[in-house]
């Protein structure tokens, strides 16, 4: 099967999947129950958002696994089943992706370093403990995203790649300032990102989540100033949620994310998907126009 | 005194905790909040100045910046530890009375949501301007809030949210705060709200930023 790396070195753009989060919720998850027990209690369900992606045309689907570090875990009295709900969740998209990849999905602890919440080793620990379990469950690359820290992003993969035989890839969320420029939440910008993420050994780079695809073509823009090979992946939000009749929805349509792949290729983006509020509709589109270019 | 207090501001602005702190770089080796705190009130500045002349002013401009995204989360998280520090040797003229704050705020993340980095930002931006904050904590109930609303005379109450699903309990929150407390005001953050949720919802009020919910609250008891 090779490597999702080799294949965009050869020229490849690739189709990443769509949201999980929002999927789930879709499903039943209630708000305060924990996602990644679905992985024991409703596998069948997890399986068939891993499945529909699939079904899409997606090369690769990442893993229910988003919250699986044992700080995001304890508050749900889950802190000692880390290895467990991880491997539970690459099992199921494993299962689904048959010679397809298989991203395992790594997000934010919620920790912040500089405030003392956390110290450095405790943080390269928890990632540790999860990547173990994600490659245990099959995962062919270690999906580390929604990243605003750079230490934070740098000790997840150092983690991953210092303990997992997996490809390590890092995506991070960048807004708008009021100024036009894309920072983090913790005021990183794409540039100051590449060269960090690069050296702690990430294989690809990226952005997810966000206000919508039209943002990322600028990110990936900036990303490309600074380095012309790193691959980059982008997910990305279906646009900024607006409140309708008492539930949230995400705006864009398939369509509408599907008319500016083609400009975020050009740009210099690899591999592409969605993150909050898209759909397999979203990723079938998405494939579409890779497949035509 | 107002050389020390602008001096004082100047360390809150620029999150200078102590002396021994290495942040920010230059201002490495000067004294920060925790020994310029001790040195006003040794010199017999009274702490109602040290605190509305110095701390309140250094929070401003580092929420104002913030808001600008001239900063961001680091910078005014150093802010606040630096203004926290004050903070300790001020506490026992709060404890006495002699140090009166604005009034009263209510703050939780609600049910179903256990972000906290939004919810303890907007905190530490209010406690810094002069007001009591009662942090309830995340996955916060409306029994919860409304509890604390009927202990709190008069408070004002802040609900935060992080996640599109769960902002959507903002508006039983509320409801159940007014019916329980009329006139009692509600006011809305987190990363997917709007000003336009806040409105449907029956809030009062809606910010973008930690500095804009300082200046609605300073101006109900201006």
């Amino acid at each position: 099967m090779g490597r999702i790396i080799d294949l965009v070195n050869k020229g490849k753009t690739l189709v990443s999947d769509g949201a999980w989060g929002t999927f789930l919720q879709k499903k039943g998850l209630q708000p305060g129950e924990c996602p990644e027990l679905w992985n024991i209690t409703k596998p069948n369900e997890v399986f068939e958002i891993a499945r529909s992606y699939m079904e899409a045309g997606a090369d690769m689907i990442e893993t229910n696994s988003f919250g699986g570090t044992r700080f995001k875990l304890e508050k749900y009295g889950l802190g000692d089943r880390v290895f467990e709900l991880n491997k539970a969740a690459a099992e199921i998209s494993r299962k689904a992706a048959g010679n397809k990849f298989v991203l395992g999905s790594v997000g934010p602890t919620g920790k912040i370093l500089m405030m003392g919440d956390v110290t450095e080793e405790e943080l390269y620990d928890a990632f540790k403990e999860q990547c173990l379990g994600l490659e245990a469950g099959g995962a062919d690359a270690i999906m580390i995203e929604t990243m605003t820290d750079l230490d934070e992003a740098r000790l997840a993969i150092q983690a991953a790649k210092e303990n997992t035989k997996c490809e390590v890839f890092c995506t991070m969320t960048f807004e708008k300032t009021v100024a036009g420029e894309f920072r983090s939440m913790m005021g990183i910008s794409p540039t100051e990102m590449v060269n960090t993420l690069i050296d702690a050994g990430a294989e690809l780079l990226g952005a997810n989540c966000g206000n919508g695809i039209e943002n990322m073509i600028g990110i990936v823009e900036e990303i490309r100033k600074v380095n012309s090979d790193i691959p980059v992946l982008v997910h990305a939000n279906a646009g900024m949620p607006i409140y309708q009749d008492g539930e949230t929805v995400f705006p864009e349509t398939p369509e509408e994310m599907a008319s500016r792949v083609k400009e975020i290729m050009v740009a210099g983006a690899n591999i592409i998907g969605g993150c909050c509020g898209t759909t397999p509709g979203h990723i079938c589109k998405v494939r579409e126009v890779v497949d035509s270019e | 005194m107002s050389e020390l207090l602008s001096k004082i501001a100047e360390c809150i602005e620029f999150g200078k905790i102590n002396k021994a702190a290495p942040y920010p770089p230059q201002m490495k080796g000067q004294d920060g909040a925790d020994e310029l705190t001790r040195q006003a009130l040794d010199e017999g500045i009274h702490a109602q100045d040290i605190l509305s002349k110095s701390l309140m002013i250094g929070m401003e401009k580092v929420g104002i910046k913030f808001r600008e995204n001239k900063v961001f989360v680091p910078q005014v998280l150093m802010s606040a530890k630096a203004m926290n520090t004050a903070m300790v040797h001020l506490k026992p003229f709060f404890l006495s009375g002699e140090v009166k704050q604005k009034g009263k705020f209510i703050i939780g993340t609600v049910e179903g949501d256990l972000h906290d980095i939004g919810k303890n930002l907007v905190s530490m931006m209010v406690e810094g301007n002069g007001w009591e904050v009662i942090d309830l904590g995340t996955d916060v109930k409306a029994d919860q809030f409304v509890a604390a609303v009927k202990e709190h005379e008069n408070a004002f109450v802040g609900l935060s949210a992080l996640l599109t699903t769960t902002m959507v309990n903002m508006e039983k929150i509320t409801k159940a705060i007014k019916e329980a407390v009329p006139g009692a005001k509600v006011a809305v953050g987190g990363a997917p709200v709007t000003n336009d949720f806040c409105k449907k919802i029956g809030a009062d009020a809606y910010s973008p930023d930690p500095q804009g919910l300082v200046e609605y609250l300073n101006a109900q008891v201006a």
